[in-house]
């Protein structure tokens, strides 16, 4: 049997490497869970490179906006335009890195191994990506007996090995020590320098502070202020990312 | 006081019986065995995909499958073995087969009573991990075989006790193989009908010899299955 007729259609899309990811556009977008609206008529904007780090106190729907980029949930009603890519190809073109990973009960050397097979790329590049993320010593140890720090930074290299147009972060250093929090931005930062876009939802000011080239406040589920971090930091335009800044209480 | 006294003579037998390696014993026991591992094999390929499937998808009427495959766990042997028995006999459907009073037909009612069981278990621990796997596996852009043959991987070692429970249900079955088997000495008697059989002669040590076996396969098997899946845990695989 033919190369061909053994890899799946998402393989095919990621190996047929179509036109990259446009610009992010999303307009009139909403959530709702029955009575509750968690996204109010959003509208946003994003380039086609850098790092963006969308902030704002729990409950602003943070997380719900990301999933809903990437596509792993439907919007009550709005657009998500990432350019002419169907939604399906869309996901495939991007990676999420949950706050809390999800590992398989394998090991650390299998979880990469299972995500280089689903997308038909070589496994040789396992040894590469574990070295870039620093587990390479722990390769055939169980990934569910690592350390926070390491098991984020192995969901990360799982990440990457997609190949990701775009980079999604859920809060992937909340809880970490200093030493994981910095090993994690490094991965990330080169990850940009690449070229991946990357979206970093985070409520850790230094880090926000550290890595981002724009930041996105939500308040209430809308868009209070997207500005570039150079300006958002010093000079907050909104009531709502002042007092959050302030670490005044922002309900 | 004397029945008790005729339990533990035919115990004493029954002992000397296994020690000595009885031919006929030794036969029933690996037709037994047989048996009732190749029913838990076949029902384990059909059925844990089954369940997995079930696991995964959101259809309409799944509600109801559940409901049939909750239902049949708790299928009659005999009413399995008599339905068999009426295809396989030779004004039957698949009578040209000529299966009825064979190891096979044993092996057929065996799978169809516990390939049911292994579903509907291997559904509910697949469901639970698919649970925590959904995001993730929608995040990579899983085909849904993908998706299964994964779970079912990472589930392997729970997935093991719900083999467990199928051959345990097997091996201890007795209503339906003695319908479609018919107790033929050298040919089809297994553990159970055995037992059965000299129960009723009143041959009470062999009866009670095949019982010893019966439990200490079951032991031993149990103990073998729990041990995999301690090493398991202990890895985090669990």
């Amino acid at each position: 049997m033919s190369d061909a007729a053994l890899i799946t259609p998402i393989q095919a899309a990621v190996r047929a490497q179509p036109k990259a990811l446009g610009p992010l556009q999303v307009r009139d977008l909403t959530l709702r869970f029955g009575e509750t609206t968690v996204l109010d008529d959003l509208a946003l904007d994003l380039g086609t490179s850098g790092c963006t780090m969308i902030m704002g106190s729990n409950g602003a729907g943070k997380s719900l906006l990301l999933k809903l980029l990437h596509g792993l949930m439907q919007p009550t009603s709005g657009r998500i335009n990432w350019g002419s890519q169907a939604p399906c190809e869309v996901t495939a073109r991007q990676a999420l890195v949950f706050q809390k990973p999800v590992l398989l009960r394998r090991s650390v050397a299998a979880n990469i191994d299972f995500v280089l097979k689903s997308r038909g790329k070589d496994k040789a590049r396992r040894h590469r990506l574990l070295d870039h993320v620093g587990l390479s010593h722990k390769a055939d140890q169980p990934a569910r007996l690592l350390s926070g720090g390491e098991a984020q930074r192995l969901a990360l290299a799982r990440a990457l090995a997609t190949d990701p147009e775009v980079l999604f972060l859920d809060e992937p250093t909340a809880s970490l020590d200093p030493a994981s929090v910095l090993a994690i931005e490094s991965i990330v930062n080169e990850a940009r320098s690449r070229g991946v876009r990357i979206v970093f939802v985070t409520h850790d000011v230094g880090q926000a502070r550290r890595i981002a080239d724009d930041v996105v406040f939500l308040h209430r589920g809308r868009v209070a202020e997207h500005s570039a971090a150079a300006d958002f930091f010093p000079e907050p335009q909104s009531e709502a990312a002042r007092n959050y800044l302030n670490g005044r209480i922002v309900v | 006081m004397k029945a008790l006294q005729n339990i533990g003579d035919a115990l004493g037998v029954a002992v000397a019986l296994v020690l000595s390696g009885d031919a006929d014993l030794l036969e029933i026991v690996l037709l037994s065995l047989r048996v009732s591992l190749t029913a838990t094999a076949i029902a384990c390929l059909i059925g844990l995909p089954v369940g997995a499937l079930v696991a995964i998808g959101r259809f309409r009427g799944r509600n109801a499958v559940l409901i049939v495959m909750n239902a049949l766990m708790g299928l009659p042997p005999v009413v399995v073995g008599l339905l068999v028995y009426l295809h396989l006999s030779r004004s039957g459907p698949l009578g040209f087969l000529g299966l009825l009073y064979t190891p096979t037909a044993m092996i057929i009612a065996q799978t169809i009573l516990i390939t049911p069981i292994v579903a509907a278990l291997s559904r509910q621990v697949l469901e639970d991990l698919h649970a925590e796997y959904a995001e993730q596996f929608r995040s990579l852009c899983l085909t849904r075989l993908q998706a299964v043959q994964a779970l079912l991987w990472d589930a392997r070692y729970s997935l093991l006790t719900v083999g467990l429970a199928g051959f345990g249900r097997a091996v201890a079955e007795v209503g339906a193989v003695i319908i479609v088997g018919g107790n033929i000495d050298h040919l089809t008697r297994v553990m159970t009908t055995a037992i059965a059989l000299e129960t009723s002669k009143g041959d009470l040590a062999l009866a009670l010899a095949l019982g010893i076996i019966l439990l200490v396969i079951a032991l031993g098997v149990n103990a073998a299955v729990q041990s995999v899946r301690m090493t398991a845990a202990r890895q985090a695989y669990v």
